[in-house]
């Protein structure tokens, strides 16, 4: 256990050094309760920058980034829930905007997919295994009694 | 016999979607907006040219408009400046500008320089408005019927191609034009 944790501490210290050159790059936002702040941090990693699409609005440096998280500091402050300011960014550049999408109609294939997936595997699967299960099983009986009764020979079947 | 050719046809299917999947992928710079076919967001900003005045979304009812989204910082916005000169000069849709994200005096001398096709031009600093209009990048035009509905978003730099095939075919104007 004490050595799991040792490595896991020095694996941590090397992540940290590695983000370091990062972690100044985009000014950090003081909210002004820990609640609020805690809010504020899950919602802007829960963004998509849309300028560069693969990163979080916590991470991007570009400008339309810093617009869209002023203002989610602006609505988390006048008291808004986290879904209204999700409903705010949705209504306005899409589903795309959300890194986790919502489960409705129009993504419903994307969330049940690797489920109907992993059950046509499971059941082929399951299908060939029976199937090859019958073809070797009797032929094995039929050796091992043949096998019992002493009466080995290629002449049993003609 | 046959069980032999059924992994072959399912790798053929798979061969095929992941083929189809990289020649039909939509372009990653291009992203729908969910706000076609949806009212514009109202608006009531400063103008650009006459701070003392606004802009107002209210004022442009019943009318079509182009609402143009640039700045002098964007470059694309340079490329597509002379097209907007020639919409401008057909005189079929007015343009309202968006100087988004802009410096006042900067866009002001950059318009007296290469012309401004503008009817009015909303001015919006912070850059507030552009998302609102779910705005990602500049050039973004949308064209808003009388009703307030935006009918169409055109992304990136107009080509005279783009406003010949893309945008005054919705405008009645190129309908009646291309009627006669």
């Amino acid at each position: 256990m004490r050595r799991l944790s040792r490595t896991r501490t020095a694996l941590l210290a090397a992540l940290a050094l590695l983000a370091a050159p990062f972690a100044h790059a985009i000014a950090p936002t003081r909210m002004p309760t820990p609640a609020l702040q805690a809010r504020y941090e899950r919602l802007i990693h829960g963004f998509r920058c849309m300028q560069c699409q693969d990163e979080s609005l916590a991470n991007s440096p570009v400008s339309l980034a810093a617009d869209m998280r002023r203002q989610i500091r602006q609505m988390l402050l006048a008291g808004k829930t986290d879904q209204q300011i999700r409903n705010f960014f949705v209504a306005r550049y899409g589903y795309f905007i959300l890194f986790k999408p919502p489960f409705v109609a129009k993504t419903a294939w994307l969330w049940l997919a690797p489920g109907v997936l992993l059950a046509i595997g499971a059941v082929s699967a399951a299908w060939v295994i029976r199937r090859r299960a019958a073809l070797v099983g009797p032929e094995d009986t039929d050796e091992d009694q043949s096998l019992d009764d002493g009466l080995v020979g290629p002449g049993k079947h003609s | 016999m046959i069980r032999y050719f059924i992994p072959l046809g399912v790798l053929v299917v798979v061969v095929v979607l992941l083929a189809l999947g990289i020649h039909q992928a939509p372009r990653k710079d291009l992203v729908p907006s969910p706000l076609i076919g949806k009212p514009a967001p109202h608006f009531a900003l400063p103008s650009l040219t006459n701070p003392d005045k606004q802009v107002t979304s209210a004022a442009l009812r019943g009318h079509w408009y182009l609402f143009n989204v640039w700045g002098t910082w964007c470059v694309s916005c340079h490329i597509e400046e002379p097209e907007l000169l020639a919409i401008a000069h057909t005189g079929l849709v007015p343009l309202i500008g968006l100087d988004w994200k802009d410096s006042r005096s900067q866009a002001i001398s950059y318009l007296r320089q290469k012309g401004n096709p503008y009817q009015q031009i909303a001015f919006d600093p912070g850059g507030l408005e552009a998302i609102h209009w779910g705005v990602y990048g500049a050039p973004e035009t949308f064209l808003v019927n009388p009703q307030g509905i935006i009918v169409y978003k055109y992304i990136g730099p107009i080509t005279p191609h783009a406003w010949r095939h893309d945008i005054l075919p919705r405008l009645p104007a190129g309908q009646t034009e291309r009627g006669s």
